[in-house]
């Protein structure tokens, strides 16, 4: 056939011509201390095979012992979800023959997930404003993470091609929580945009609850997107399932290259196959990988070496009663108590400071310095050194400090952030760092005239352009005085005091 | 009536990864058979009123607090697997299966 049929149809195209269907599979890291079988830490980064020991290497003979928190975490996810949580539930072994699990099954749980039947509502942003999803959550269930392989030899460092592999076992047995949603319907050319914001507010959840950082870029949190697409007034249609979306970017990227993919497919009279696709961050599209038709056998059955669980109303309630305020209702209170817009606090939500505002905030620093301080100066401060705000050696003390000070006339901006930059360079807390670099605003009129004067020695010819009237000259003179002070004193007042000296009023 | 088929222990085989020989396959089709079938009489004694459970004692809730101990030594570890590269388990390649 020599008419080339497109391979991809663009986005808004496609969905002018079919109704999108996505689900999605998230996995998260919980935050705990010790693996979920085992007592072995959980801390990201070590050496390879320095954290394991004979439950997660599946060493004959060992037993498993469930993790008491990572349970109470999932009981507190479920709550979060509005899911039902079970009375009675198990966990199964899922078999399966590959090195990333040395028992050859992992601990998973089966059709007795310990919650069920919740929703989420997300905000996306619309032309008409904010719009509300409710997304439906399947289930929310306990298991374990693999270990991690790299695939050696062979050109692209990928499985084919690749002539051995090297299994490091340091996150075999840490405790995961699959979150699965139902199918959901009927968001159209919004479909992107839900299925994101569904796995940011699941992120801000998670961190909210305290019971995972979630950090994406070291995997603790992971998606499987399923996509289909159906004619309006069709059935559901086949749909693929695209692992490896491990960034908030990616779930958008993935839900868009299946929309253009499927659509170009189905429109050329062609059929989605129902495979697995591996999604590639640096491309920014997938690639088809085993098909589903080979169905999969993993041969659950109830694992044997653990008891049921089965949480008591009185052990729920407990739970419940410390869940905090939500992130949802958060921001709501906030952009209301801040009177901000929501895209002003996503602005801080996104730069990790919404605590650290709060805090600022209750410390007696005004809202709007407390947002320009921590998603400004803070923030590029944090990111050049590759490091979340919160671990910055800057509190929200120091700001109201250094605020004060700024409202007293004591500091101004500038000398303001040579304050911060000396308590981010450990040169103590923001007095400390005054008195040691000097760092105050020169209020002593004789110092400044004294500096205005030479400056004007300087620069004879500005100085007789502003006798003549040219009072837009004076900047020159300033910024002189300002230089001089090494940013010391008080701008506005320099220019008075320089107009004055030389008889001139400003116009 | 077998309990399970020629077929099915070909197909667990496969997803064991085993290579089984034909005259292996016939002769674990007959061994599995029986065992099932011995299995399959305690089902008979079953009634309704005893529930199926998947553990013999009449345990919930068991349960480890979330302490950090610690691991096994690595040199020790490794040296117990066939063969180790880079501090890390080697093990054969993997083809056509990505998980």
């Amino acid at each position: 056939m020599s008419t080339a049929m497109p391979e991809t149809i663009p986005y808004d195209e496609a969905l002018n011509l079919f109704e999108p269907v996505f689900g999605l599979e998230v996995h998260v890291e919980m935050g705990t201390n010790s693996k979920m079988f085992c007592g072995c830490p959980t801390a990201f980064g070590g050496e390879p095979n320095t954290q394991v020991c004979p439950v997660c290497l599946g060493l004959p003979g060992s037993m498993p012992v469930v993790n008491r928190t990572a349970v109470e975490s999932t009981i507190r996810i479920g709550l979060a979800l509005n899911c039902t949580i079970a009375e009675w539930c198990r966990f199964a072994r899922k078999n399966y023959f590959y090195p990333d699990m040395p028992k050859d099954y992992q601990i998973s749980q089966y059709d007795e997930p310990l919650c069920s039947n919740g929703y989420l509502d997300v905000t996306v942003a619309t032309a008409e404003g904010p719009k509300v999803v409710r997304v439906e959550i399947e289930r929310v269930h306990m298991e374990e993470d693999t270990g991690k392989l790299t695939h050696t030899g062979g050109a692209t460092g990928r499985i084919h091609g690749a002539d051995y592999s090297l299994v490091d076992y340091n996150r075999a047995g840490i405790p995961l929580i699959e979150i699965v949603t139902k199918p959901v319907a009927g968001a159209g050319h919004l479909v992107a945009d839900v299925a994101k914001a569904y796995v940011a507010e699941l992120r801000d959840l998670m961190r909210a609850l305290g019971v995972s950082d979630v950090r994406m870029e070291e995997g603790s949190l992971r998606c499987d997107v399923n996509l289909s697409l159906n004619k309006p007034g069709s059935p559901m249609g086949t749909r693929s399932e695209t692992k490896n979306v491990n960034s908030l970017r990616s779930v958008e990227r993935a839900v868009r290259s299946e929309v253009e993919r499927q659509s170009a497919l189905l429109t050329a009279g062609g059929r989605v196959v129902q495979e697995t696709r591996h999604f590639h961050e640096d491309i920014g599209r997938s690639t088809s990988g085993r098909s589903k038709e080979q169905a999969e056998d993993y041969r659950y059955f109830p694992e044997p070496d653990l008891v049921p669980i089965a949480p008591s109303a009185v052990w729920i309630d407990e739970l419940r009663s410390t869940l905090p305020e939500l992130p949802s209702a958060k921001r709501s209170r906030l952009e209301a108590e801040w009177g901000i817009t929501p895209f002003e606090l996503a602005t801080v939500v996104n730069a990790g400071a919404l605590d650290l505002v709060e805090e600022t905030i209750e410390a007696g620093v005004e809202s709007a310095a407390a947002r320009k301080w921590w998603t400004g100066e803070l923030l590029r401060s944090a990111n050049d050194q590759g490091i979340e705000l919160a671990d910055l050696p800057v509190t929200p003390a120091h700001i109201a400090r250094v605020e004060a000070l700024v409202a007293d006339g004591s500091l101004n901006d500038k000398l303001a952030r040579q304050v911060f930059e000396g308590v981010i360079a450990g040169e103590g807390d923001v007095d400390e760092v005054i008195a040691s670099r000097g760092l105050a605003v020169v209020s002593d009129d004789t110092a400044l005239l004294a500096a205005i004067d030479e400056a004007l020695v300087a620069q004879p010819d500005v100085a007789e352009k502003i006798r003549s009237g040219k009072v837009q000259a004076a900047g020159a003179i300033v910024g002189a005085v300002m230089k001089s002070t090494r940013g010391q004193a008080d701008a506005a007042k320099v220019r008075a005091l320089l107009l004055e000296r030389l008889g001139v009023t400003d116009a | 009536m077998t309990a399970i088929t020629r077929a099915e222990v070909a197909h667990l085989a496969t997803l064991a990864r085993l290579d089984l020989t034909e005259t292996e396959l016939d002769h674990y089709a007959q061994q599995l058979d029986v065992i099932l079938q011995s299995v399959a009489r305690v089902s008979e004694i079953a009634t309704a009123d005893i529930p199926a459970t998947s553990h013999p004692l009449p345990l919930e809730n068991v349960f480890r607090d979330d302490i950090a101990r610690p691991c096994l030594d690595r040199a020790e570890v490794l040296a117990a697997a066939p063969a180790h590269e880079d501090d890390r388990f080697r093990v054969p390649r993997i083809l056509d299966e990505e998980v």
